[in-house]
Parts: C-alpha cells; sequence; structure tokens
C-alpha cells in the first residue's frame, strides 16, 4: 500500500534536492514551514507530532533540511511530511504539504463494515499499524 | 409610447394623470452620486429605434425599482426619491453601434437582507421584457459590504474544504461519472471506485442524474459510499462523491441530503434548475450539517451566454457566492464550453477573492468587496484533459477542481489509470511550477518527463494531446474605461 | 569543438561578470569606510578568491568552497557591524551565499534560562541566519569557564557542529575586543580551529575620525564652518583620551547632540528667515558646548547649556 496523502505522493518519492525546491519555494512566498511525523497515518489524523516549532523566521531552506535530516535520523520509519503555512488574511491555512519520509513497509488500512437497517453500512476505516501500541508500530516491519 | 423629447416637466405636471417619460420621473439623474450603500447594476441597453439612450436606462431604472406604464398618486404618500432607481450614466459601448452600458444605483431599502430570490426579482423581474428595449443585459452588479453581510456566504469555502479534505497546495481532481444516464447503480458505484482509487479526489454525480427508472437515488448513494469507502481505504486519503440530491420538491431534496450525510458523505450537490431558494436552503442545511455543497450551474447558458441580452455569468457567479454553495462551475478557458479566458479568470476572481477590482479587460465593471466572506471553489469542467495540465495550472491557479470526466473514464488502460494520469500530470506540474519552471511555455516537456516513468500519463498524451475546442468564444469583454464610485 | 569553445567563451564571461560585481563592490566599501586599511585588504584578498575558485570551477579544476567563518576584533565603533553588512551582501553578490543577509545575536538570543533551553534558541538563530551571515556581538560571553554549568558552552558546541556540517549553507562572525576573544579561543580551541579569518579593526586616526565625522554630515546635509572644524578636531582629541571612547559611534552621538544645539540656537537667535546656509552649517559653539570641553582652562571653555 502507498500513502498518498500529501500534495507530492503520485511522483517518485522526491529527492533531497526536490524537497529543498519546494521548502524555498514556500519560505519565498513567506510562508512558515513545519515538520511533522507520525505513526498513526490515518486519513483523518490531522495532528501528527511536530518536529520543534514551525520555522518562523527562517528564509533559506538550509535550515529546514538541517531540522529535516535530523527528525529522519530520530524517526527512519515513520511518516515525516513538511506543511507551509500562509497566515496572509482571507487564507490562514497550510498551503503546501507533502510526504518526504515513509515506512519501508506500508501496512495499510482496513475497510469495517458494519451492516445496519435497510441495506445500510457504517465504515470504518483502521490503520493496521495502528493496532500495536505506540511506540511498537512500524518495526521489523510491522 | 415614450415620449422622448418630452420637456422637464414642472412639479405639478410630473403628478399630472396619464404617461410621461421615464426620464422626466426622476429616474435619469446624471447629477447623482452613488452612495456606499447603493447596490450598482451595469446594463448593456439596446433601445428601440428612435429611444434615446438616456431613456431607455430610465425606463431600466425604473422598472426594476418603483415605476410602472403610468403615473401613480400614491407614489406620493411615499419617499419616492429613495426608493426610485436612478439611472446616473450612460455610455455607448465602443464599436457597437445601438448598444449601451448603463449605470443604474439602487438604494439599499429596495432590497430584503438574505435574498437572492428577491435581489433578482427586483433586479431582472420585469425590466427584460420591457417592449422599448430590443434586448437588455445585466453585466455586472456592486454589491455593497451591508448587503453582503446579510448573507450567510458559502457553507464552507475554499480553506474549510482543504482543512475538511486534508488536501493542500494543488488544484483538486473531479470526474463525473459517463455515461450520465443508463448506468445501474452497482455499475455507477464501479466508476466512482476506479476514479477514486486510482487518484482522484471526487468524483460526481452530473446534472440530470437524480432518481430515474434505471437508478434510483437511494441505490446510487449506496453504492457510491461503498465506493468511496473502499477507495479511502486503498490510499490513505479522503475521497468524495458529490451526491446530486436535486428533486421535485424540497422536501425530497432534504430527505435525499439526510440520507446522504448519515452515510457519511463529505460533499453533496445541487443543481441551479432546483431555483435560488432551494440553494438558499441548502446552503443552510451544508453548514450546519459539516458537508460540502457543489452547484451545478445546469440552465445558466440559456441566460448568461448571449451578450446583448441576459445575465452575465459574472452576476451569477457573485449571487451563488452569497446563496452559500461551496463548489461552482465556473469555466475553463481551454475545454469544450463557452468561456472567454479573460471573462473566466474574472469569475474566478470573483468567487476566489475578498477583494475585486474593478477591470474592465475581464468585464469587471465594479469594485467588489466581500468583507471576508468565504470563497467559493471554481470548478473547471468539460473537455479538458492531461495534457493541458499545464494551461489549466497556469489560467486557473491551484484553488479549483479541474474536473477531467471523459479525461478520465475514456482512458485505454481503464478508469483508475486515466485517474492516476492526471493526479501524476497535475502533481508533476505544480512540483514544476514551484521549482520557478515556466509552465506555460515548458509545460509538455514537463508532461513529456513525467509520461517518461509514468506509463498511463504516457498513453493520455498520446490519445488526446492534440485535442482542442478552438472556437470563438460569444461573450467577451468590450474593454469600457471604468468610471469610479 | 565549436560549442566547446562557444560555452567557454560565455563561462569566462560570466567570471569577468563576477570580477566587475567583486570590484564594485569593493569600491563601494573603499568610499563609505573610512581607513580600515588591513580589513580592506582581507575582504579583497577573500573576494579574489571565490572570483579565481569560480573560474577553477569552470575549468574543472578542484576548488574545495573555501570556509569563511570570520573573527572581527577591535574596539567599539571600528566598523565591526558595518563591514559584516557589507560582507554579507558581497558574499551573496558573489554567489558563495544563497541569500545574503546579516543576522546579530549576542549571547542573550543563543543561551537559555534552564536546562534544555539553550538548543532550541541556538539552532532557531542558526535557521533564521542559513543563506546568509550570523554575526555573534561580544561572543567571548557564551563561555563562562567560572560557571562550570553554564549553558553557554552548549550553545558552542551547536554553533561548532554547524559550523562544520552547514559551511555552505551560513557564515560565522564572531566579533569583539581583541584580548577578550584571545582568551575565548585559549579555552575554545575548536572554535579557533574552525576560524579561518581573523580580521583586526584599529582603532580610528584623529584624522579618520574627523574625514567619519564630515562624511556622517554631508549625508545628512550639514557642514562645519571653519571655525566648528577647528572646535570638533580639539573635541575628539579630548575625547579619545577619555574613557568610554567608541570610535565613530562616539562622533555620531557628538554630532547628534551638535544637531539639536544648532537648532536651538537658530531659534534662539531670531533671526528671519533662516537662510539655507544658515541650516546647513554648524558653528564652534554646537561643538564647545559638549561636557566634553568642560574643565578647561585654555579659555575656549563654554557653559553647556
Amino acid at each position: 500500500m502507498h500513502l498518498t496523502q500529501g500534495t507530492f505522493s503520485y511522483l517518485p518519492p522526491l529527492t533531497d534536492e526536490e524537497i529543498r525546491a519546494q521548502v524555498q519555494y514556500a519560505l519565498d512566498r513567506g510562508w512558515s514551514v513545519a515538520i511533522e511525523y507520525t505513526d498513526d497515518p490515518h486519513p483523518r489524523n490531522v495532528y501528527w507530532s511536530l518536529w520543534g516549532l514551525p520555522m518562523f523566521d527562517v528564509t533559506d531552506a538550509a535550515a529546514v533540511m538541517m531540522e529535516l535530516e535530523q527528525c529522519r535520523k530520530a524517526n527512519p520509519n515513520l511518516y515525516i511530511r513538511i506543511s507551509a503555512y500562509d497566515r496572509s488574511k482571507g487564507r490562514q491555512t497550510t498551503a503546501l504539504s507533502f510526504i518526504v519520509n515513509r515506512p519501508a513497509h506500508e501496512p495499510g488500512f482496513h475497510l469495517e463494515r458494519t451492516d445496519f437497517a435497510d441495506r445500510q453500512i457504517r465504515y470504518t476505516v483502521r490503520s493496521y499499524a495502528a493496532n500495536r501500541p505506540i511506540g511498537m508500530r512500524y518495526r521489523d516491519d510491522g | 409610447m415614450l415620449v422622448t423629447n418630452g420637456t422637464k416637466k414642472d412639479q405639478r405636471s410630473r403628478w399630472a394623470s396619464g404617461v410621461i417619460p421615464y426620464k422626466d420621473m426622476g429616474y435619469w439623474r446624471p447629477d447623482y452620486e452613488p452612495k456606499q450603500t447603493d447596490v450598482i447594476c451595469a446594463f448593456r441597453v439596446t433601445p428601440q429605434e428612435g429611444v434615446e439612450p438616456e431613456e431607455a436606462a430610465a425606463a431600466v431604472a425604473g422598472e426594476s425599482s418603483t415605476a410602472t406604464w403610468t403615473v401613480v398618486w400614491t407614489d406620493r404618500l411615499t419617499t419616492y426619491e429613495n426608493y426610485q432607481g436612478k439611472a446616473f450614466r450612460v455610455d455607448p459601448v465602443p464599436g457597437t453601434p445601438g448598444q449601451y452600458i448603463a449605470y443604474i444605483a439602487y438604494d439599499l431599502d429596495l432590497f430584503e437582507e438574505g435574498s437572492i430570490p428577491n435581489l433578482a426579482s427586483s433586479i431582472i423581474g420585469n425590466v427584460f421584457g420591457f417592449k422599448a428595449l430590443k434586448a437588455l443585459r445585466l453585466e455586472d452588479m456592486r454589491i455593497p459590504a451591508p448587503y453582503v453581510k446579510t448573507f450567510q456566504g458559502p457553507a464552507h469555502g475554499i480553506v474549510m474544504e482543504r482543512e475538511m479534505l486534508n488536501k493542500f497546495g494543488r488544484p483538486l481532481l473531479g470526474a463525473t461519472v459517463k455515461p450520465k444516464l443508463g448506468l445501474s447503480a452497482r455499475n455507477y458505484g464501479r466508476v466512482v471506485y476506479e476514479a477514486l482509487r486510482g487518484g482522484l479526489d471526487f468524483v460526481k454525480d452530473d446534472e440530470n442524474t437524480n432518481s430515474q427508472p434505471f437508478m434510483r437515488w437511494r441505490d446510487r448513494y449506496l453504492f457510491c459510499m461503498e465506493a468511496v469507502n473502499k477507495a479511502i481505504a486503498e490510499t490513505g486519503e479522503i475521497k468524495g462523491h458529490y451526491l446530486n440530491v436535486t428533486a421535485a420538491t424540497m422536501e425530497e431534496i432534504y430527505e435525499r441530503a439526510e440520507f446522504a450525510k448519515e452515510l457519511g458523505s463529505v460533499i453533496i450537490m445541487i443543481d441551479l434548475t432546483a431555483g435560488f431558494s432551494a440553494i438558499q436552503s441548502m446552503a443552510r442545511w451544508a453548514r450546519r450539517n459539516g458537508v460540502l455543497l457543489h452547484l451545478h450551474r445546469a440552465g445558466h447558458s440559456t441566460f448568461t451566454r448571449q451578450k446583448n441580452h441576459g445575465v452575465s455569468f459574472r452576476v451569477l457567479a457573485k449571487w451563488c457566492r452569497l446563496m452559500g454553495v461551496d463548489h461552482l462551475h465556473a469555466g475553463t478557458i481551454v475545454g469544450k464550453l463557452e468561456g472567454d479566458p479573460n471573462n473566466v479568470s474574472g469569475y474566478y476572481d470573483t468567487l476566489r477573492l475578498d477583494r475585486v477590482e474593478p477591470d474592465p479587460s475581464r468585464g469587471l465593471y465594479f469594485e467588489q468587496d466581500w468583507v471576508s466572506m468565504p470563497g467559493v471553489m471554481p470548478v473547471a469542467s468539460g473537455g479538458i484533459h492531461a495534457a493541458q495540465t499545464h494551461l489549466l495550472l497556469h489560467y486557473l491557479g491551484e484553488d479549483t477542481v479541474l474536473q477531467f470526466g471523459g479525461g478520465t473514464i475514456g482512458h485505454p488502460m481503464g478508469i483508475a489509470a486515466g485517474a492516476t494520469a492526471n493526479r501524476v500530470a497535475v502533481e508533476a506540474m505544480v512540483q514544476a511550477r514551484n521549482e520557478g519552471r515556466d509552465i506555460f511555455h515548458e509545460g509538455p516537456e514537463i508532461l513529456e518527463r513525467a509520461a517518461r516513468w509514468c506509463k498511463p500519463l504516457r498513453q493520455a498524451l498520446d490519445l488526446w494531446r492534440d485535442v482542442t475546442f478552438d472556437f470563438q468564444p460569444t461573450d467577451t469583454p468590450d474593454v469600457v474605461a471604468t468610471p469610479v464610485f | 569543438m565549436a560549442d566547446n569553445v562557444s560555452m567557454l567563451d560565455t563561462e569566462t564571461k560570466h567570471t569577468e561578470g563576477l570580477d566587475a560585481i567583486a570590484q564594485e563592490m569593493l569600491a563601494r566599501l573603499d568610499k563609505e569606510l573610512v581607513g580600515l586599511k588591513p580589513v580592506k585588504t582581507r575582504i579583497r584578498e577573500i573576494a579574489s578568491l571565490l572570483v579565481i575558485d569560480r573560474l577553477r570551477r569552470e575549468h574543472g579544476l578542484v576548488a574545495e568552497s573555501p570556509s569563511l567563518h570570520m573573527c572581527f576584533t577591535g574596539n567599539p565603533g571600528t566598523g565591526k557591524t558595518t563591514v559584516a553588512l557589507r560582507m554579507a551582501e558581497i558574499l551573496h553578490r558573489l554567489g558563495y551565499s544563497r541569500k545574503g543577509h546579516l543576522v546579530t545575536a549576542t549571547r542573550d538570543d543563543l543561551v537559555g534560562q534552564y536546562v534544555g533551553h539553550t538548543a532550541p534558541k541556538t539552532k532557531e538563530v542558526l535557521k533564521r541566519a542559513m543563506g546568509g551571515v550570523l554575526f555573534i556581538d561580544e561572543a567571548y560571553y557564551l563561555y563562562r569557564p567560572e560557571n562550570e554549568r553554564d549553558y553557554g558552552q552548549e550553545a558552542i558546541e551547536i554553533l561548532l557542529q554547524v559550523m562544520e556540517n552547514n559551511r555552505d549553507d551560513l557564515v560565522v562572525i564572531l566579533a569583539g575586543y581583541k584580548d577578550r576573544m584571545e582568551r575565548f579561543f585559549q579555552g575554545n580551541p575548536g572554535m579557533k580551529s574552525r576560524i579561518t579569518h581573523h580580521i583586526d579593526f584599529p582603532d580610528y586616526t584623529v584624522d579618520e575620525l574627523m574625514e567619519i565625522a564630515k562624511l556622517m554630515l554631508a549625508n545628512q546635509h550639514y557642514r562645519l564652518s571653519p571655525a566648528a572644524e577647528q572646535a570638533l578636531r580639539l573635541y575628539i582629541e579630548r575625547r579619545m583620551a577619555q574613557p568610554n571612547f567608541a570610535n565613530a559611534r562616539s562622533i555620531r552621538n557628538a554630532l547628534e547632540r551638535a544637531r539639536l544645539r544648532h537648532a536651538s540656537r537658530l531659534l534662539a537667535s531670531g533671526k528671519r528667515p533662516l537662510t539655507k546656509d544658515d541650516l546647513m552649517t554648524i558653528e564652534p559653539e554646537e561643538i564647545l558646548a559638549s561636557r566634553v570641553m568642560r574643565d578647561d582652562n585654555d579659555g575656549m571653555l563654554q557653559q553647556a547649556s
């Protein structure tokens, strides 16, 4: 399974040079850049863990790349994404968000169907990895 | 019937029984300075032979506000100066003899708060059939900020839609299920599933996909939601299908919308043919229930397309933003449906920006301040395909839904492959744009490079690269110098 | 073959353009900054190295990007910050740094108050400076050997790491008094070894300070009357002998006060209309009213108002 959240998930994994170019694009627009990681890639898991605070006064992508390298070192087998935030009036939301690191093996999601009246079905999406406790996910290709 | 050379009447003769020119009844006010709170309209007027343009403008002002064809003494029981529409300027249309742009200001008191049916009935209710005019078109409307504030506006808006879907930084991708008529619910759901798992964000019912003998609405909803949820589980991404809730009565519309919500759909749709009141009702329902509302502008071309008569789409776009839809089809520039590039870019700004400046080259007659009302996501749909991705991104920007219907479902390797081709094309183009590439010129090369590793894109490009719909648009801007109010 | 030749031509032209930029920047430095001969010489050398490196690279020769971390030593007001600002610009124009901005920091910006506070603070500043130049004023305050648990050491270690690993991403300039900086390096040999350029900013001479004063005044559309010029020279000589003399900075402050007195004198004089000349000319009393000139017995004493 290949998680396709994020702006560039249908492209081959971005190289560091390509990541740097996207980050620089964001910084040049005055967007702040945050690095986030998670072991729970549920499509509605909005709040991934922040790696430090969003970087507000940075102008050069090297600063983000330095943090990314450290985040990867600490979480080599988790999902990591870079999110750029545009604080301008009328927007004040994420402007760009793309995955820059993913587990070697992505077990994906189980679709649970619960039968209901009148042929209706209630659906629940559950990450296989999240069945294991925090700290144990995405270990040994678990 | 109109006395066009009538001399200025004194106060007594103004109220004498009979017929006098609209001009002399106070509807022609060349000295009038519009107030910040006035609704201002620009009409394209084509008077009958022998009717002078000022009289025609005054007639429009009269017929769209307080007047009737004859003098009524009961006017004198009112502060009629306040309620009269005021034509204050008439300009000949350059290069088109016989046509004039008339500017008319209306006091805010004329309109009910938050009601598009009322605004529409007032401004376009009667006057378009007026005999003294050969043709009449409402070109643009400046809606004053205090009036804007009486409307709900988009149930969620562009920002909230993206946060709800967890999708940022690129155009969203959709497709309309084809064939739009005849598929059984089960087969219909298959198309939805394939397109979503292949990479689209949305699939959509068409305007006339309602509840016909071959597929009843409830069955369609059930199969579509199975497809949507299956695709969510396979990709880990939020997906949606615009379930069309349009029906004969409000009761049925609500019933369908409630069912869609219960099944967990993130979005429903309604047709313009359902009427302004139905749309306003559904916008309120959509906000209350956390469901996005897509509007299909079914039927609009009957009154928006002809340049000399009807209502411009830019006015309709403003009304739709006020009514509170989250999505509106607004043209593609490069696709199969009518849309002059400059006009379309004006529609997109009207839907998305917080403040739109007047720009005659794009058909924008007035400034429009939306006073922080959220934007409507414009939808580009109709004869577009992956080989045009660079043009679409260049012209339309990233806050848009690109709907490649035929361009997804007609892919030789299947629907999922078609969806993948489109998604790869969009992501590669956004990536290139962000890297500083000149996508307008280098677009084809950028697509070719992506096609080297993406076979579905390779096939899409080979199949559709040369398909264009290059016809002269009917509705184009005239570039009249815009007065400043 | 023909293609190769033409390519080489364009590249050479490009480098020539780089050289022209370097010359222009250095000429501007000469014009804007009085004196500082050894400083300018060193900047010229660095600029030359960058231009030649570029040319070498174009010819396929090894040209490892040089380490440009620097140390500026000298007394206050000798132009260290100004030169750092220019340096950031030069490095950017010559293609060494990507952004060319200068981030100025002191101990307070880098060192935290409690455990775990320092690393994010230091990194924050370093990240802001990436693509440009980080100027750490009075860098020796980072190091407090008398306090074993001082968090300054943590900041120094992070600095060192980034100075080594991100050489291409930022240039660090440490600045401060010469003697204290030397003591700092003794305690932090790692830091010393990572700094290739030690540039000493000499104190200005009286003549140079006079020139600086005139330049400052000219920029603000003022001038000294001949008598005021004499008075200012006398003032400078005395001020230099006093404690807390801060070279150009002291001159700037003295001139600011002179402007105030000039304005008061003009209004009090009752002279109307005031000519453009009146409005521009600083007279001796503006200088002599200074406290520096008090306790004097050479007859030029004036009471400060």
